[in-house]
């Protein structure tokens, strides 16, 4: 159901932290260090890689929550430059948070929460409109009218999360990012998020970035799969192919440690296990950034930087040794 | 002899808004150089099991029911003095989250022999080469360089090693991990899981592993009991649990986990919230979320029932099933209506 449009398309996008290492001295931090996709309407691109990976500043940046460092974002082909662009980039993409617990203020109601972006924007011409729209959301996101003048702390985890859910839709965006939106929820509950997800995508026709370290949710929702590592996009491919044949040695161990549910797979699974920790960013490996973890690596990894090439129709790698270690 | 052996274990906290049964006649044996798994969601008293075998239950909460007893020896009533002795010694546990159990403001080092020079009669020097000898067990780098630094000096990952590293310092029988991963990301939990795997191994000690992901189950359990709202609803070997399903709520679980087959398609989450446990129904507690259940189902609570001798299950579909097929006959004149 996608389209072959692009509405979304980053270039090169940079965010780079300053940290302070002494009492006048400070280091830029590289989050994300020159990553570029596009995202078709009505598609969903999921993005995964370990923590500290740069997953979740991407997608900040990408919203202008945080100022890019470097790099260009258009929206259906338009560049995002003034603070104009930007207040209607805003009303266009919007973001669900991870934490269902701390993203909603304690002191106001579910419908002043999910009426704030109808305010800030001046959506509503009065107050009637106003809550009958957010009845509205509330019903998309399967939440009972009488809910409305409750607080937050009344709801459980999975219901907070729809709330979150209702507020990103109040501006009727077509984007949007959603930030490991079911980590914090239990099985059964993750499962009714999910379907939501879907049904909300077919309905309004919206786009996803979705974000996530839970690999399994991540290939069940998406059309394409991005993998990142320490601020670099290293591999990005449809949802199937990257399961079935993942070509970079970051994305293979990061697949084959996935717990599937099954024993006997289990038992007759060979992971491949990674040793040591994904390195500091502030200390980031010359050349390859993978190149300390990785087996295969060689002096010409150490060197440069590995580019972003399109191996196959839509399979983007960036290693130098693609072809000798898949054959 | 089991090495632990549950027998009908009640647990409640008594808060002022009434009495939580958050485990409800729990029973279940362990074997030694088992891996036992639970699993349940987020109150469904699988933690509160834990504790309660240990018997670290915070204040309001009080054992009020059943017997524990490793290797024959009963722990319920046994008081403090006993209780020291196996904590740690006997019975280890490590738990969630590696950030908050260890002490910032000590060293690793400290930290580790402190629960060495507690448990056995080893000096300082002994202790701290234990202390070494561990570090290496688990796979961290220059231990004697470790030993030195403090908690923030330490990823997730190496700090839920060295967890491990003093939950098995005086080698027990039976290491209970409380979700021993779920802070951590995935290439980090195939390291942890391995080495909690090759270290049961090598030790011989049983393991109650305690999660929510059904891929840790299958990646390293042996049996498996399935928990919802404080009471065992399935019980068995790994393979019977997830070849087998016989209680909806497992069948449900089962359903809302995606997998390579479901991508495309809705997933089938089980409907509803998690029960309150202080208004708990009359009958099954799974019963208002089930989409199968019967009226039997919310008037009375099923029993155990021995699917074979690797599994049992309390879920009225067994008989249903069992009647339908003409392997269950009732007695009773008229028959069932509700079956």
């Amino acid at each position: 159901m996608a389209e072959n449009k692009p509405l979304i398309e980053v270039k090169d996008l940079k965010e780079y932290f300053r940290i302070s290492t002494g009492m006048f001295t400070s280091k830029p931090l590289k989050a994300v260090d020159g990553v570029s996709f596009s995202i078709n309407k009505g598609e969903t691109l999921g993005l995964v890689g370990e923590s500290g990976c740069g997953k979740t500043t991407v997608g900040r940046t990408l919203l202008h929550l945080y100022k890019p460092t470097g790099g260009e974002i258009y929206y259906d082909g338009k560049l995002i430059k003034s603070r104009e662009d930007i207040k209607n980039f805003r009303k266009k993409a919007t973001m669900v948070f991870q934490d269902p617990y701390s993203s909603l203020n304690p002191r106001m109601t579910v419908s002043d929460i999910i009426g704030e972006p109808l305010d800030v924007h001046k959506l509503t011409a009065n107050k009637k409109e106003r809550m009958e729209r957010i009845l509205e959301l509330m019903d998309y996101v399967g939440l009972n009218s009488e809910h409305a003048a409750r607080y937050a702390h009344e709801f459980s985890g999975g219901q907070r999360q729809r709330i979150g859910i209702a507020r990103s839709l109040a501006v009727n965006p077509d984007f949007i990012v959603c930030d490991e939106p079911v980590s914090a929820l239990d099985v059964s509950i993750q499962a009714q998020v999910i379907n939501m997800f879907d049904e909300l995508q077919e309905k309004l026709g919206l786009t996803y970035l979705f974000i996530a370290h839970d690999l399994l949710v991540v290939r069940h929702i998406s059309d394409r799969i991005a993998v990142m590592y320490l601020g670099r996009m290293v591999e990005l491919a449809p949802a199937a192919e990257i399961y079935d044949r993942p070509l970079h040695p970051y994305s293979k161990s990061l697949l084959s440690a996935v717990p599937v549910p099954d024993p006997k797979v289990a038992r007759a699974n060979k992971r491949i296990v990674l040793t040591g920790d994904i390195p500091s960013p502030l200390n980031a490996p010359s050349g390859c950034p993978f190149r300390t973890r990785c087996k295969y690596a060689t002096e010409k990894c150490a060197e440069t930087m590995p580019e972003f090439n399109e191996v196959s129709k839509g399979h983007f790698v960036a290693c130098h040794r693609i072809g000798e270690i898949n054959d | 002899m089991a090495l632990l052996e549950v027998k009908n274990l009640k647990t409640s906290f008594f808060t002022d808004a009434g009495e939580v049964k958050a485990v409800n006649d729990v029973s279940f044996t362990l074997e030694r150089g088992k891996v036992l798994g639970i699993v349940g969601e987020s109150g469904s008293g699988k933690s509160v099991t834990a504790y309660s075998i240990m018997q670290i239950l915070a204040g309001a909460g009080k054992i009020i029911g059943g017997s524990i007893k490793l290797d024959g020896q009963e722990l319920v009533g046994a008081g403090e003095k006993v209780m020291k002795n196996v904590r740690g010694n006997r019975i280890s546990i490590i738990f969630q989250d590696p950030m908050t159990s260890l002490n910032p403001t000590y060293t690793i080092g400290k930290q580790l022999m402190e629960a060495i020079l507690l448990h056995t009669n080893r000096n300082r020097k002994e202790a701290y080469d234990r202390a070494v000898e561990m570090l290496r067990l688990v796979n961290v780098n220059e231990p004697e360089r470790r030993m030195n630094q403090y908690p923030f000096e330490f990823s997730g990952g190496m700090r839920q090693r060295v967890m491990i590293a003093m939950a098995l310092a005086c080698e027990p029988d039976i290491l209970i991990a409380d979700e021993p991963t779920t802070a951590l990301d995935v290439t980090i939990q195939a390291q942890i899981l391995e080495l909690m795997g090759q270290l049961q191994e090598e030790l011989g000690m049983a393991i109650i592993m305690i999660t929510h992901d059904l891929g840790v189950v299958a990646q390293i359990c042996d049996e498996v009991i399935v928990m919802y709202a404080g009471s065992i609803c399935e019980q068995g070997t790994a393979d019977e649990i997830f070849y087998n399903p016989c209680h909806e709520y497992t069948k449900g679980l089962m359903r809302s986990i995606p997998t390579a087959d479901t991508a495309g398609t809705k997933l089938q989450p089980i409907t509803g919230t998690p029960i309150d446990l202080l208004n708990m129904p009359k009958g099954c507690p799974f019963a208002p979320r089930c989409d199968n259940a019967m009226k039997i189902c919310i008037d009375h609570r099923a029993e155990r029932m021995v699917i074979n001798e690797n599994h049992s299950a309390s879920c009225w579909m067994n008989v249903k099933k069992g009647v339908e097929s003409g392997e269950i006959v009732l007695d009773t004149e008229g028959g069932d209506d509700n079956g």
